[in-house]
């Protein structure tokens, strides 16, 4: 940590928020704004002198609540910066005639009322997210009675207990008679992997603490009691295991199942029923403390900074990489890599490997000094533009800026695009060129695989990333499926236009196959949240017009999916086989009629 | 801007266009009559040249291609072989060295979607493994050259979080050189992992 304090090339912004951030990859120009300490960091040697002549006593954050600071005061013993700082909605003295006893005590002079909150501007090339985690809250449900019984701990509170530099230092008191307990209980999954309390996920690290919380316990007190109510142990990393049998050979007990009851009895100690899923029977357990091991939610700021970002959050709330083996500190948006927790829970070693891989990430995007953007690029034809704003409503990348009352033609940001096409395929006056996926490039390829025996023939369209990697994935696996169909290739899927659809039909296609990765898969943000609905409304239109809205499928394959790919090649061989000629005849006359 | 005067009409008067088959050693061969579509190609609208190639990735195999590109004066190639997922970069590379623009390539993709998934029905592979370099033809005849844009970029990373993962992340970057902004909520960085006591596996303290 001291470090990070003395690295010449690091500046460190304390009490500080990114409140908002514009730009691009290699050019984001950041806003911060830094929250006044009141006290000069640069200043302050940490002598304390300060603290004593304060009057206002507040419980302190960083040991739980369970021993108390002043209002002006340091974070904790080890702090970086090691700077003091003022807590002003608890400092009587704004106003110095009320109090400012600080005031006289610094004798450098460090402590300054005026001090006012700063708004930073920062130049950036790449980011790294590690916003970390947020513990779960226990007192939201009262789980195991935690609100009720002083003797409930949370496994946070525990930590500072046992921790020499806590408040009881290191002496695991029991908070009612601040004796040491003879037996301690601890629960597990307190917020995790439920879908009634808390979250469903497991939160990966609150077993094997545990484990190591008894070890502490037992090597300092060997006849301490231990029992731990759990789920299941996942013991599942390097060395884990060892740790696991290490406790249970200094005799911590672990029982199966989790409490139904926490009953506090007249010593303050507690009662715990639990049905024990190993023998069946229901149990009760008299311990004088609980530790509840607390499960991990993403931190507060997720979703703010996920929205400022552009960035994608999957089920549980964490942020989305965009490929969970090839990129997995990856955001989808280029730049933005992701360390820690804030991607998902893990311990201190998978978050400091994932740091690294970040850091590594980052370097490898700006070591040039210059970056180079791919020319798959949209293009604006500025005459056909309408000023509608379609396109840059779709844009997942808001690459895309016009002024519909100025008249202003769309435009489009070449850095910031990602050559998804979406807006190409969503603008309907033409006016947008997707360079290297253009209409006239793909419609090239429906007509060349028509011209013969369309009748024989399925048109898939697959997008670079999922499905058309899905099909490859078929191909290295051998999954055999039959020989009809043929793959244009997209980006993504939320190029495929309504016109290269439309254009198969006429040309006698049997069936036609929109491909894509899943929904919240999507390499391109959410794009293929656009290709759904279009194909939805697709289909919706060709019923209205007498053609079988069937024939128009749409399918989400992953790359990993080959075998689901071969499958849905026999699905759409079927179908094809459905379709007569006197049907797509049929069709080939309706479409020609309605050109007329 | 890349292209707005060139329309695909231009592109298509200049199209010279030369067609590598892939044999992959047996990988296509086997299934694929190679040999067949690559006779058929040669009479494809704007193919100058078409050949069936050993292994068209291999030093030989790429310099038969620009070979084949210098001396047809060629302006755009289709290499029908494995997927462009595995082998684009390989032929864009290529392409560079024959002076052309890395853009005015296609790739059909007769492995892994074809001869590959296809194993008992050379005939039927065949035939689209035809279908596949006709597309591709057709869709190369309307390709234009494309140019990277190269942009500024500020060597400074942002690390949002000062917890054990934004420290390690901060400390990698400036121990390579490279500026760092640490923008932590709380008054001290240290996260989480400052309030742990000892840490598993190790069993050592925290800080
Ligand atoms: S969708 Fe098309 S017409 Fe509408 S603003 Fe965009 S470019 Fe212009
Ligand atoms: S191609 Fe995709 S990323 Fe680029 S401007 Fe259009 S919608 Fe946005
Ligand atoms: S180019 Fe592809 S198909 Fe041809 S030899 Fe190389 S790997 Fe095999």
């Amino acid at each position: 940590m001291t470090d990070v304090g003395r690295h010449p090339n690091i500046k460190m912004l304390t009490m500080s928020e990114v409140v908002g951030i514009k730009g691009y990859v290699g050019n984001f120009k950041v806003e911060i704004l830094k929250r006044a300490r009141y006290v000069d960091e640069s200043e302050c040697t940490a002598c304390g002198d300060c603290v004593k002549v304060c009057p206002v006593v507040r419980s302190d954050e960083f040991n739980e609540g369970l021993s108390s600071r002043k209002a002006i005061y340091s974070p904790f013993p080890q702090a970086v910066p090691s700077s003091y700082l003022i807590n002003v909605n608890e400092c009587l003295g704004h106003n110095p005639s009320v109090c400012s006893k600080c005031l006289d005590a610094c004798d450098k002079k460090c402590i300054d009322f005026q001090m006012s909150d700063e708004k930073i501007v920062e130049e950036i090339g790449t980011i790294i997210v590690a916003t970390g985690l947020e513990p779960y809250d226990p007192k939201e449900l009262d789980e195991y009675g935690y609100t009720r019984y002083e003797n409930v701990l949370t496994s946070l509170e525990f930590e500072r207990l046992v921790n020499a530099g806590g408040p009881s230092q290191g002496e695991p008191i029991r908070p009612t008679d601040r004796k040491t307990p003879k037996s301690v209980g601890f629960i597990q999954c307190v917020g995790s992997r439920s879908a009634r309390r808390g979250s469903e996920y497991c939160s990966n690290t609150c077993c094997m603490n545990t484990v190591k919380s008894s070890l502490v316990l037992k090597e300092h007190y060997p006849d301490i009691d231990i029992k731990v109510f759990y789920v299941d142990i996942r013991a599942f990393g390097k060395g884990f295991e060892d740790l696991y049998m290490r406790s249970k050979r200094y005799g911590v007990q672990y029982l199966r199942g989790l409490p139904g009851t926490v009953e506090e009895l007249d010593d303050s100690s507690l009662r715990v029923a639990v049905e024990n899923t190993a023998t069946g029977k229901v149990e009760y357990h008299d311990l004088d403390m609980l530790v509840l091991a607390l499960g991990m939610k993403p931190a507060k700021s997720t979703q703010r900074l996920q929205e400022m970002l552009g960035l994608q959050l999957n089920p549980d709330g964490f942020y989305l990489e965009a490929h969970p083996k090839l990129q997995p500190v990856d955001a989808a948006t280029r730049g933005i890599f992701f360390a820690g927790c804030a991607e998902g829970p893990k311990d201190i070693k998978e978050s400091v490997t994932q740091a690294s891989a970040a850091s590594v990430r980052a370097i490898r995007l700006m070591h040039k000094g210059e970056i180079s953007a791919e020319p798959i690029t949209s293009e604006i034809i500025e005459e056909n533009c309408k000023f509608c704003g379609k396109c840059a409503e779709v844009c997942p990348y808001n690459a895309i800026s016009l002024n519909k009352e100025k008249k202003i033609p769309a435009s489009v940001n070449t850095a910031a695009c990602s050559g998804c096409g979406t807006c190409a395929a969503e603008c309907k006056f033409d006016a947008i060129i997707m360079n290297h996926f253009t209409d006239d490039q793909i419609n090239s390829q429906t007509d060349a695989m028509l011209v013969e025996e369309p009748e024989s023939k399925i048109v898939v369209f697959a997008c670079n990333w999922c499905s058309y990697a899905g099909a490859d994935y078929a191909g290295v696996s051998r999954f055999q499926y039959p020989p009809n169909a043929r793959l244009i290739r997209t980006m993504c899927s939320g190029r495929v236009d309504e016109k290269f659809i439309m254009r198969a039909f006429e040309k006698g296609a049997p069936v036609v196959l929109v491909s894509g990765c899943h929904i919240g898969d999507c390499h391109y943000i959410d794009a293929n949240k656009w290709t759904e609905k279009r194909i939805i409304k697709l289909q919706g239109k060709l019923e209205k017009i007498g053609i079988r809205p069937e024939r128009l499928q749409l399918e989400w394959i992953s790359a990993a999916e080959g075998m689901r790919f071969a499958d849905v090649m026999r699905q759409m061989e079927d179908l094809r086989k459905s379709v007569s000629s006197e049907e797509i005849a049929e069709t080939i006359e309706i479409l020609e009629n309605r050109k007329k | 801007m890349q292209v707005k005067s060139m329309t695909s009409a231009d592109s298509e008067k200049q199209a010279r266009i030369g067609v590598y088959v892939c044999h992959c050693g047996l990988n296509i061969s086997k299934t694929v009559d190679c040999a067949k579509v690559a006779e058929v190609s040669k009479e494809l609208e704007y193919v100058v040249e078409a050949k069936d190639i050993a292994y068209a990735c291999s030093e030989p195999g790429q310099k038969e291609i620009v070979d084949g590109i210098i001396d047809n004066d060629l302006d755009r190639i289709v290499v029908a072989s494995c997927s462009p997922r595995l082998h684009e970069p390989t032929f864009r590379q290529m392409l560079q060295k024959a002076d052309l623009n890395p853009y005015m390539l296609e790739m059909a993709n007769l492995r892994e979607q074809c001869s590959w998934v296809h194993m008992s029905e050379p005939e039927a592979a065949t035939r689209k493994a035809l279908d596949l370099v006709k597309m591709s033809v057709s869709r190369a005849a309307l390709l234009w050259p494309l140019f990277e844009e190269t942009l500024p970029l500020t060597k400074r990373t942002m690390v949002i979080g000062g917890g054990v993962a934004g420290i390690q992340a901060a400390l990698d970057l400036a121990d390579n050189g490279y500026e760092v902004v640490m923008v932590e909520k709380n008054p001290s960085i240290g996260g989480t992992m400052a309030k742990l006591d000892k840490t598993f596996p190790t069993m050592d303290c925290s800080i």
